[in-house]
């Protein structure tokens, strides 16, 4: 269930324009200014929040070559918070995430597509419980440039849908609860 | 006589240790079948529900047999060996001790993002230390905890019958016939 994260951010200012020179971004994840959160209906009723509290990530970026922008994120499973001691631990056990056995999940993007200006569809490898599977999800992004303490910044959001069981996580939360959403909000610091 | 003497048990003794067997004995096989109950069960909710309530009453009665341990004469131990009595004594002390963590690291599973433990509507058992990942910590020691305290009670019961089929004593009787 976890992981998405994704897309990833990139912006740049780097007035280079080689494909391989878009600029290396590092997530603010010192500020916290980056969320991998997650949703899934409880019983069809309602929707539970939560998210993964530690993860790292990087990307690269460049207004002028979007196409070029690449991101990898790894996420610490055990890191999984929904508010309830009880059920992270369930959710950290063999019933679901088996953390001790798959302690990250990890996206590795291997394209991105503008589909517009702010806009781009990010396609990767997502390796979750074990198991690693080909996605790709509509990222967009909110801005970029200087923030007052000397720094550039960009920020994406991306969202997808995933199916638990494609990833091996199979136990039986009923008809409305079989994906889980993934919600990736990411700022990155200019390297 | 409800008070202990140093050759027997008063009832207050007795009661206690009874009621504590039976608790902890449904407190083990409560916890080994709930943590098998999956989503749909429904005593899902209810067994975890129970087994925390219980915990915690069982932990009240751990500390007023405790209370009432200290303000008894201790029975002598009825075998003539020394080391034997010492081996018992000692044997005592760690049931009381792994029951005391059992309580301790089952209210940090609980408790660890905060939340109280409901004592079957009657009072709530507010949270203290919170912390990264403490319920998975806790858990893990209360598993073990609990599978020493079993261990431990299954010696102690084939101490007991010992006592009573080989030694011939009253070690036995004397925990069931009140002084």
């Amino acid at each position: 269930m976890k992981k998405l994260l994704l897309a990833a951010a990139f912006s740049t200012a780097a007035l280079t324009s080689g494909f391989a020179n878009a600029a290396d971004y590092q997530v603010d994840i010192k500020g916290a200014h980056a969320f991998v959160n997650f949703k899934i209906q409880h019983l069809g009723y309602s929707w539970l929040t939560g998210r993964f509290n530690k993860f790292d990530g990087q990307f690269q970026w460049d207004a002028n070559k979007p196409e070029a922008s690449s991101i990898e994120v790894t996420i610490n499973t055990a890191s999984i918070d929904s508010n309830h001691a009880e059920r992270d631990k369930h959710l950290r056990g063999g019933d679901f995430l088996d953390v001790k056995k798959y302690p990250t999940a990890t996206f590795k993007s291997t394209s991105y597509k503008p589909t517009g200006k702010k806009a781009g569809v990010l396609a990767g490898d997502l390796t979750l419980h074990g198991v690693t599977k080909r996605i790709s999800f509509p990222v967009t992004q909110l801005g970029e440039g200087k923030d007052p303490w000397g720094g550039y910044r960009a920020g994406f959001t991306g969202t997808t849908k995933l199916k638990m069981s494609d990833y091996g996580i199979d136990y039986n939360l009923g008809p409305a609860s079989t994906h889980v959403e993934m919600e990736l909000h990411i700022e990155g610091i200019r390297q | 006589m409800i008070r202990n003497t140093s050759t027997g048990y008063g009832t207050v003794a007795i009661a206690l240790h009874w009621l504590m067997a039976i608790a902890v004995f449904g407190m083990f096989g409560l916890g080994l079948y709930m943590v098998e109950l999956t989503y749909y069960d429904s005593w899902y909710r209810g067994s975890l529900e129970l087994h925390k309530a219980a915990g915690i009453l069982l932990a009240l009665v751990w500390l007023l047999r405790l209370v009432w341990r200290l303000l008894n004469t201790t029975p002598d131990g009825l075998s003539h060996k020394p080391v034997e009595n010492l081996a018992a004594h000692l044997a005592h002390l760690a049931l009381y001790a792994l029951l005391a963590g059992l309580f301790v690291s089952g209210y940090l599973i609980s408790t660890a993002d905060g939340l109280g433990i409901e004592v079957f509507g009657w009072f709530e058992l507010p949270a203290t230390l919170t912390g990264d990942n403490q319920e998975d910590l806790a858990g893990e020691i209360h598993e073990i905890l609990a599978w020493l305290l079993m261990g431990l009670v299954g010696v102690h019961m084939l101490a007991a019958l010992k006592h009573h089929f080989i030694n011939k004593d009253q070690t036995l009787t004397r925990m069931i016939k009140p002084e």
